[in-house]
C-alpha cells in the first residue's frame, strides 16, 4: 500500500514532519501534545479539533494517523485506510462480521476504539494472504464452499484464523464454539464448519 | 441462428406474468439423462470464491469513489404523527454539512404506489423517513441528525392486524386499513357441499410471526453523475427495477441511468425494489456536484426495508374417513406495515393437495408498521405451515398415517388452472425422505417417549413455482486468445449465479471455467434479465447462456468450414478444436479461426425459449425433521433435517446443497426464536437489532441430508433447472413444529417455538 493511500489527510510523512518521530514506538500522544504540535507545524491547519494521534501496525505496516478519539477500529480500517476486505454489519458487537485479529486474537472492530488497539498489531482479511496466495483457511472456505454472499466471510475467515492460533487440533465442537460469535444469514454454517476442519486437517496433515 | 418475437408466460410468486420477449427459432436439443456432462451437475466451486474470502470483491457498501460524501436519513420516532415543522438550521452550521433534504425542499415525488411521498408531512410508522443529511462524513451526517428539529403532531396509532380491522380502530389511510377495501378471495367449487359429504370436519387457528430479512449487507446505494448521465451502485436483486424507479421518480429517461451490483451481502427478497435512499442519494449528489453513499444501518434495517407479515389463520378441512379431501377453507389476516403490499399466504392450500372445494378469504391489513416486503418464499412459508399443521390434525384424527395421508390426496394436475405439470417427483420426494429419517421411527403415539429429553419426528411438504422464463438474455463474447466473456443483467445473491453461467458456457464451448469470465449486474452492459427473486435466476438465464454459446459453436463451425474448405456437416468440435471427421489431420482452433478474422472478437446474444403452453410449471418437496425437546427447560434442538426436492436439473450439487442448508436454518430461525416484536402501546420495535432480535448461529446447525429427487426437466428450457432458493426455506417450519408435536404429545400452533411456549404446552398436558 503506498503512503498516499493509507490515510486521506494525514499520510505518515506529513504527520511525522508535524511531530517529530517520538511515537515510533506506539504511544499514544495525549491531546495536549498534539494541540503544541498544531501551533509548531505549518501543515498542523489540518489538524481538525478533537483530533488525537495514533499509532499501529496494521497487516505489518506501521499506521499514524490523526482520528477522532470515537473512531472505531472497523471504521479506521474502512473509511481512513480504505481497508474494506472488513465488513460493518451490526456496528454494535452482535455479529462478528467485522472480526480483525488483535495481536492474533480475534476481536469485534466496531466494538473496540482504535486507539485500543495503539501499539497492538492488526491483522485484517487483507493482511491474511501472503505473496497472491490465499491462507490455507481462505482456501479452505473456497475449496468446500463455505460461503454464499460472502459479506460475513472476512469475519468468519479472521475467527477461523484466530481460532487456529487457539488450538492446534480442534474438534468440532470447539469449532462450533469458537466460531460462533460471527452470524452468517445465509447459514452456509455445515460448510463452514467444513471448511475449518478441513483447514485443520490440512495444517495436522 | 434466427429470432422471433413471442408472448410467453411465467410465475414470478404468484403472479402470473405475461411477457413478450425475443427467442431463437431454432430449438436447441434439452440436455437428457444419457448425455454425458463433464461440468453441469459436477461440484464446481465458485468462481467469485477467492475474491470474498480475500476481502477484495466489493460490494456496494465499500464502493469509494473520489470526492464523495456520506448522507444518513433522520427517521420518524412515532408511530403516526404529521410533521408541522422542521427546523434544520442548526444542523446546516455544524463543520462538513453540505445539504439536507426534507420534504420543504425535496420534489414531491410519489412513493409506495402514490400512497405517499419520497418525503412525506404524515409518517406512518417508526422508521418513516423525515429527513437526509449530506456531510464530508458519516460521522458529521450522523451528528448533524441529532441537531435537526422536528415538530410532530401524534396521532392515534395501530400496530396489530387484528385490531385495525375493527371499525373503530385508527387509519393509517384516509380510506380504511385494507389497501382495497376488500380482502383477496378465490373459490372452486362449493366448500359448504364439501363439507357436506365429509365424515370429519376439522377447523383450527394457526399464527406466524413477523421476522425480518437482516441481510448482513445493509441496503445502500451509491450515486454519481456525470452530465446528465447517472450511474447507481446499489445493493439490489433487481438491477433493472432499480433503474426504471429512479429514471421515473427523477423524470429523466431509463437510459440515461446506469445500476451497477456486482456482489451483494443477502437479498431474501427485501432488496427487489428501488429503496427511497437510492433516490434520495440520486437527487442530493445532482445538487451538490459530488458522489453520495447512503449506507443503512442495523436499526434502519429493522425498521425500515421489509419483513415477512404475520399472520392469523383459520383452516378448515372436510374428510372423508379414508382420507379422502372434500374440501378446504383458508381465512387469513395478515400485517402489511403502512403501505400497500400484500400478506396472503393461502397458495400452498389452494395448490398442493387435490380438492375440488377450496375457498380462501385473505385480510392484508394496514398497521402503523413498517411496511411488508417479498421475504424469501413470500406468502408460502406461513402457509405451509397453517396448511401442513391441520393436515397433520385429519390424518391424526381420522387414524392414518401423516405421510399415507398426504399420498392419498396427491395430484397430477395443478388444482387452480385444471393443467397438468411439465414434471412432478413429490412421489419420489416423499419415498426417499422417509426412508433417510428413518420414518418408522417416530412415536406412534406422539409424546410417548420417555425421559427428559423427549425426541420427535415430522415432516411437511412443499410448493413452489421456480420456473422462470422469458425475457432473459446473454451475450457471449469470445476473444482472439480463446478466453470468453459473458454478460447477463442478471445478479448473484451468494446463490452461485456467476458460477452456473460459467459451467453453462464452459460446458457447452468445452473450455476450461478458468478461460470463462462474467459480467453481470450492469445494467449498461448487460442484456435484460429479470429480478433476481421468485426463485427464477438459474431456470431463466441458464438456458440464454447456453443459447449463445450453441450459436457460438455453430459460428466458429461456420468459420472452420470456410478456412479448411469443407463443408460444415463434416466437421466435429471438441474442446476449442475443430477438426475433420475422417481426417483428424485437418483441424483448426479457435484462435487461429478468430486471428483469421478481421473482427478478432466474436459475439453472439443468446435467449430463454418460451415456457410450453399449457403445462404448470412447479418445484416439489418434502422436508423430514428430528427434534429433541428439553421438557425441563422448553428448548427446541433439531437433530437433523432430510430435504428431498424436485428442482430439475442439479446445475452445481456444492452450491445447491449449500443454498439448502441456508433456507433450512432460516426456516429453523423462523421456526424456533425469530420475531420482530413491536410494542403495542408505544408503537415501537422492541427487536432493532441483533442482540434482541436472535437468528440461528453456528450452534444451531442441525445435520442435514439433501436428496435431489430430479433430472432435467426438457419441457421447460434446454437446461431444465428449476429453482432453488425458495423451496429450501417454504416446509422446514412446520416439519419441525410436527416433530415437536411428535415429541412432547402437544401441538403448538403458534410461531416461533420458543420455550416458554413449549412449556406452557406441556402444562396442559400434565392438568
Amino acid at each position: 500500500m503506498s503512503e498516499e493511500t493509507k490515510s486521506n489527510k494525514f499520510s505518515r510523512r506529513k504527520f511525522v514532519k508535524g511531530i517529530g518521530s517520538s511515537i515510533a514506538g506506539g504511544y499514544i500522544l495525549s491531546p495536549a501534545i498534539a494541540k503544541a504540535a498544531k501551533k509548531i507545524s505549518k501543515e498542523a491547519k489540518d489538524f481538525s479539533e478533537g483530533k488525537v494521534p495514533l499509532s499501529l501496525k496494521v497487516n505489518e505496516s506501521v499506521i499514524n494517523v490523526m482520528i477522532e478519539p470515537r473512531t472505531t477500529l472497523a471504521e479506521l480500517l474502512r473509511d481512513e485506510l480504505k481497508l474494506t476486505g472488513t465488513k460493518v454489519v451490526c456496528n454494535h458487537g452482535e455479529c462478528g462480521g467485522c472480526t480483525v485479529l488483535l495481536n492474533n486474537k480475534a476481536v469485534y472492530s466496531c466494538h473496540l476504539l482504535a486507539l485500543d488497539a495503539a501499539g497492538k498489531d492488526v491483522t485484517t482479511i487483507e493482511g491474511l494472504s501472503s505473496n497472491g496466495k490465499l491462507h490455507k483457511i481462505q482456501q479452505a472456505f473456497v475449496d468446500e464452499d463455505g460461503l454464499q454472499c460472502g459479506f460475513c466471510t472476512p469475519g468468519q475467515v479472521m475467527a477461523a484464523a484466530a481460532l487456529l492460533y487457539k488450538y492446534s487440533k480442534p474438534d468440532k465442537q470447539q469449532i462450533m464454539k469458537e466460531m460462533s460469535g460471527n452470524l452468517c444469514r445465509c447459514a452456509a454454517y455445515p460448510n463452514i464448519i467444513k471448511s475449518v476442519l478441513s483447514a485443520v486437517e490440512k495444517s495436522n496433515g | 441462428m434466427t429470432r422471433k418475437i413471442v408472448k410467453s408466460k411465467y410465475h414470478f410468486e404468484p403472479d402470473l406474468i405475461e411477457t413478450i420477449g425475443e427467442v431463437s427459432i431454432e430449438e436447441i436439443k434439452p440436455w437428457g439423462s444419457n448425455d454425458e456432462l463433464k461440468i453441469i451437475g459436477k461440484p464446481t466451486s465458485r468462481i467469485d470464491g477467492a475474491v470474498k474470502v480475500s476481502g477484495e470483491a466489493v460490494y456496494t457498501s465499500d464502493v469509494i469513489l473520489p470526492n464523495m460524501v456520506y448522507a444518513k436519513i433522520l427517521r420518524s420516532p412515532h408511530p403516526n404523527a404529521q410533521i408541522k415543522n422542521i427546523d434544520t438550521s442548526e444542523a446546516e452550521q455544524l463543520e462538513g454539512v453540505l445539504y439536507i433534504l426534507t420534504y420543504k425542499n425535496a420534489p414531491e415525488i410519489g412513493w409506495y404506489y402514490n400512497t405517499s411521498y419520497l418525503f412525506d408531512k404524515q409518517v406512518r410508522y417508526q422508521g418513516d423517513e423525515v429527513a437526509c443529511v449530506a456531510a464530508e462524513s458519516e460521522k458529521i451526517a450522523e451528528d448533524a441528525l441529532h441537531l435537526i428539529k422536528v415538530e410532530y403532531e401524534n396521532l392515534p396509532f395501530v400496530t396489530d392486524a387484528v385490531e385495525a380491522l375493527k371499525d373503530n380502530s385508527p387509519k393509517v389511510h384516509e380510506w380504511g386499513n385494507l389497501p382495497r377495501g376488500n380482502p383477496d378471495k378465490y373459490k372452486r367449487g362449493d366448500v359448504e357441499k364439501g363439507l357436506k359429504e365429509a365424515d370429519l370436519v376439522i377447523e383450527d387457528t394457526f399464527t406466524t410471526q413477523v421476522v425480518v430479512h437482516n441481510t448482513t449487507e445493509p441496503h445502500c446505494s451509491v450515486a454519481k453523475w456525470e452530465g446528465s448521465k447517472l450511474t447507481v451502485w446499489d445493493s439490489t436483486q433487481a438491477i433493472f427495477n432499480v433503474r426504471d424507479s429512479i429514471a421515473a421518480s427523477l423524470q429523466i429517461p431509463a437510459s440515461s441511468v446506469r445500476v451497477i451490483k456486482k456482489y451483494m451481502g443477502g437479498g431474501f427478497g427485501s432488496k427487489l425494489e428501488a429503496g427511497k435512499y437510492s433516490v434520495i442519494a440520486a437527487l442530493i449528489s445532482r445538487k451538490i456536484k459530488r458522489p453520495v453513499k447512503i449506507v443503512l444501518d442495523r436499526r434502519e434495517e429493522n425498521l425500515a426495508v421489509g419483513n415477512r407479515p404475520n399472520s392469523i389463520q383459520t383452516l378448515k378441512a372436510g374428510v372423508k374417513k379414508d382420507g379422502t379431501l372434500t374440501a378446504l377453507s383458508h381465512h387469513s389476516i395478515g400485517s402489511i406495515g403502512a403501505y400497500p403490499d400484500g400478506a396472503g399466504c393461502s397458495w400452498p392450500l389452494r395448490t398442493i393437495y387435490k380438492c375440488e372445494n377450496v375457498s380462501t378469504e385473505e385480510y392484508s391489513v394496514f398497521t402503523n408498521t413498517g411496511k411488508s416486503r417479498a421475504y424469501r418464499a413470500p406468502g408460502h412459508v406461513q402457509g405451509t405451515f397453517g396448511l401442513e399443521s391441520l393436515i397433520d390434525i385429519a390424518a391424526e384424527k381420522i387414524g392414518m398415517d401423516p405421510l399415507e395421508f398426504r399420498l392419498k390426496n396427491y395430484t397430477d394436475k395443478d388444482q387452480v388452472y385444471n393443467i397438468p405439470y411439465t414434471s412432478k417427483k413429490l412421489k419420489d420426494a416423499y419415498e426417499k425422505g422417509a426412508n433417510a429419517i428413518g420414518w418408522h421411527r417416530r412415536n406412534k403415539v406422539p409424546g410417548s417417549s420417555n425421559g427428559i429429553l423427549k425426541r420427535g419426528i415430522g415432516m411437511a411438504t412443499q410448493i413452489w413455482w421456480g420456473g422462470g422464463g422469458p425475457p432473459a438474455y446473454a451475450t457471449l463474447k469470445l476473444n482472439r486468445d480463446g478466453s470468453v466473456n459473458v454478460m447477463a443483467g442478471t445478479q448473484d445473491l451468494g446463490t452461485g449465479t456467476y458460477t452456473f453461467i460459467a459451467q453453462v458456457a464452459s460446458e457447452v464451448l468445452q473450455l476450461p471455467i478458468e478461460k470463462i469470465s462474467i459480467t453481470i449486474g450492469d445494467t449498461e452492459t448487460c442484456p435484460y434479465c429479470g429480478a433476481s427473486g421468485g426463485s427464477t435466476t438459474a431456470a431463466s438465464v441458464a438456458p440464454a447462456v447456453r443459447d449463445a454459446a450453441e450459436q457460438m459453436k455453430a459460428k466458429l463451425i461456420s468459420g472452420a468450414a470456410a478456412i479448411l474448405e469443407t463443408s460444415e456437416e463434416k466437421l466435429i468440435y471438441a474442446e476449442g478444436i475443430i477438426s475433420v471427421k475422417n481426417d483428424p489431420s485437418k483441424k483448426i482452433t479457435i484462435h487461429e479461426i478468430i486471428s483469421k478474422m478481421r473482427e478478432r472478437v466474436l459475439v453472439t446474444t443468446g435467449a430463454r425459449s418460451a415456457n410450453p403452453e399449457g403445462y404448470m410449471i412447479n418445484t416439489f418437496g418434502a422436508q423430514f425433521a428430528e427434534v429433541e425437546v428439553d421438557t425441563f427447560t422448553g428448548k427446541v434442538r433439531v437433530i437433523k433435517i432430510v430435504a428431498a426436492h424436485d428442482i430439475g436439473r442439479v446445475l452445481n450439487p456444492k452450491t445447491l446443497e449449500n443454498q439448502f442448508h441456508g433456507g433450512i436454518i432460516q426456516g429453523l430461525g423462523y421456526a424456533l426464536m425469530e420475531e420482530r416484536k413491536v410494542d403495542s402501546n408505544t408503537g415501537k420495535v422492541l427487536t432493532a437489532n441483533l442482540y434482541s432480535y436472535l437468528i440461528p448461529t453456528i450452534m444451531d446447525t442441525p445435520e442435514i441430508e439433501v436428496i435431489i429427487v430430479s433430472e432435467g426437466d426438457s419441457m421447460i428450457s434446454s437446461v431444465g433447472a428449476k429453482g432453488v432458493g425458495e423451496p429450501a426455506i417454504i416446509p422446514t417450519a412446520a416439519a419441525i413444529a410436527h416433530a415437536v408435536y411428535n415429541a412432547i404429545g402437544v401441538r403448538i400452533k403458534s410461531l416461533p417455538i420458543t420455550p416458554d411456549k413449549v412449556l406452557n404446552a406441556l402444562t396442559l398436558i400434565k392438568r
